[in-house]
């Protein structure tokens, strides 16, 4: 935890360089035309480190109490479902409705979202076990994910394939400044509650009986977790589309922080999933390749083989 | 006398029948019984793990309607399982079972327990054993009113269990708490002061060690009968 301040710096860094870079166009347009400058920063800039740092922050601390409360390093806040259902309802909007501004797409991926939530929540059941919380998850997911893919297959036009095949891969760019601020809400409130949870979370490393034997209302937890996780995720997924591994990388790294305490990590996992964040869409504007490429890309590109270095390793520790 | 541990009517669907039971200061009880006799869920139900029927008070303190710290004082619960996910070094694990920062009682506890070689590797890469006196460390560390064991003295060598038997006979003597602590080994409740015997459900005896020893309910319970000195299983019932 000593580290922390070191992380809050990176992050601050990370994000001044993404207001910055490439510099060479905003010093161009500086000598030209200040405004037009002012211009870029503000709304198509700011937007994109903000929504970098509020989306990376969200996923990391997400992951950090999901990856906590399943007792499980390869959880991920994927496994709410929320952000497959949020994808289905932005898809389902552009298809259905046949919308596909920005607005409507979140409005439909914030219903999604919302709903898959409200199903989670209503299979878990009063007693809200984490095995039930985990396998209701996955079922939403996978059926969000089938029906996702079955209504893609079912494109009305091209174009309303491409709005929405687009959307799917994750963004941030071309969001403004009243989107990174209907994310930002959402994910304040899921942070600044999911630190509520870290007390319990580090008891629940003793498992759930020692836990709910030290008086932690385990049931409230769970519940609380894993609505907060799904409304900060779903509604940074809402502007941003779907941005994956992060949720999952940066609570493994912030736990060599917190010297192995799941709960605890929750702080320096925010930060952790901002800074890589950051990082992963300066590499996407820097990259020389002519086009962006979405960051969801990038990001799963990068969280796959850590993924699966992980699963070697884990295999290799079983083994021995 | 105000008993320190107090339970009424306290039960666990399909697993727990309605139970009363008071234990004072100073007892060791051992709870024994066969497999799926209702054991852990009468430490689990004293605990106020999901107890919905029933009350348990201890110093006339309701338990299930106590918070974290108070009730980190009012009871150390020690599950069977000795399975731990995160790799949190031996210290911090003791340390969790504290209401508060306290270094003096963490080293006192790995002294005690003879944990300071492994104190600061990874508790998921210790063996069973190990694991076990850890955990019996943390349910220690509060000075909690009433330690509620789920098999104790599983896993552990018999140097370690003859020491867990002292260092718990000590806790009583310097706190005047009391110890449940389920068992399998009925050898080693001659050890304890009071013996409840478990079967389907429900406490069928509640005795002193020797007399358990010599009743002919235990033997009936576990199925088993004395030869000499050492038990056998009983003949089948002829169909």
């Amino acid at each position: 935890m000593r580290r922390v301040p070191f992380l809050i710096v990176a992050v601050i860094a990370a994000f001044l360089l993404s207001l910055a870079l490439p510099w060479s166009s905003i010093s161009e347009l500086l000598q030209e035309d200040s405004s037009l400058a002012l211009a870029v920063f503000v709304e198509l800039r700011l937007p994109r480190a903000l929504l970098a740092l509020i989306y990376g922050a969200t996923l990391g601390a997400s992951g950090a109490a999901i990856q906590a409360l399943f007792a499980n390093p390869l959880a991920s806040p994927d496994l709410t479902g929320t952000t497959s259902g949020a994808a289905l309802g932005a898809v389902v909007t552009a298809y259905l409705l046949e919308f596909s501004s920005p607005l409507a797409l979140s409005g439909g991926a914030v219903l999604g979202a919302v709903a898959a939530l409200g199903l989670l929540l209503a299979l878990a059941g009063s007693r809200a076990e984490t095995s039930t919380l985990l396998l209701a998850g996955l079922a939403i997911s996978a059926l969000a994910g089938a029906l996702t893919t079955l209504a893609l297959a079912l494109a009305p036009s091209p174009f309303a394939f491409y709005d929405a095949y687009d959307w799917l891969m994750g963004s941030l760019v071309d969001r403004s400044l009243s989107q990174a601020l209907f994310a930002l809400l959402p994910a304040l409130l899921c942070i600044v509650l999911l630190l509520r949870q870290v007390e319990p979370l580090d008891r629940l490393s003793l498992g759930e009986e020692s836990a709910q034997a030290m008086g932690y209302n385990l049931r409230r937890t769970r519940l609380w977790v894993v609505a907060m996780s799904a409304l900060g995720v779903g509604g940074c997924v809402a502007i941003c589309g779907a941005i994956g591994f992060v949720g999952l990388v940066a609570p493994i790294f912030a736990r060599k922080l917190t010297h192995g305490h799941p709960g605890r990590a929750i702080i320096p996992a925010a930060l952790l999933g901002s800074l890589l964040l950051l990082a992963a869409d300066l590499a996407v504007r820097m990259a020389p390749l002519g086009r962006t490429l979405p960051i969801g890309v990038v990001t799963a590109m990068l969280g796959a083989p850590f993924f699966l270095f992980l699963v070697l390793r884990m295999r290799r520790s079983l083994a021995s | 006398m105000t008993p320190l541990l107090d339970a009424r009517g306290i039960a666990v669907e399909r697993r727990l029948e309605p139970t009363d039971l008071i234990v004072q200061a100073g007892e060791l009880v051992g709870v024994i019984g066969p497999n799926g006799a209702g054991k852990t869920s009468l430490l689990r139900a004293l605990a106020g793990i999901e107890l919905r029927q029933g009350r348990a008070t201890i110093d006339g303190e309701a338990v299930a309607s106590a918070p974290p710290p108070r009730r980190m004082r009012l009871l150390g619960f020690l599950p069977a399982t000795r399975s731990l996910v995160w790799p949190i070094s031996a210290r911090d694990v003791i340390g969790l079972g504290l209401t508060g920062p306290d270094a003096g009682r963490i080293e006192e506890l790995i002294d005690l327990l003879e944990l300071r070689v492994f104190a600061d590797r990874p508790v998921n890469s210790l063996s069973t054993g190990e694991r076990s006196r850890v955990l019996f460390a943390r349910a220690l560390a509060a000075r909690p009113r009433v330690l509620l064991l789920d098999e104790p003295l599983s896993n552990l060598d018999p140097y370690w269990v003859l020491r867990t038997l002292e260092i718990l006979e000590k806790a009583i003597a310097a706190t005047n708490c009391a110890v449940l602590a389920s068992l399998h080994n009925l050898e080693q409740m001659l050890a304890f002061s009071r013996v409840l015997l478990l079967d389907g459900g429900r406490v069928i005896a509640d005795e002193l060690p020797g007399e358990m020893l010599a009743s002919e309910t235990l033997g009936q319970a576990f199925r088993i009968e004395r030869n000499g000195t050492a038990w056998q299983v009983r003949a089948a019932p002829q169909s």
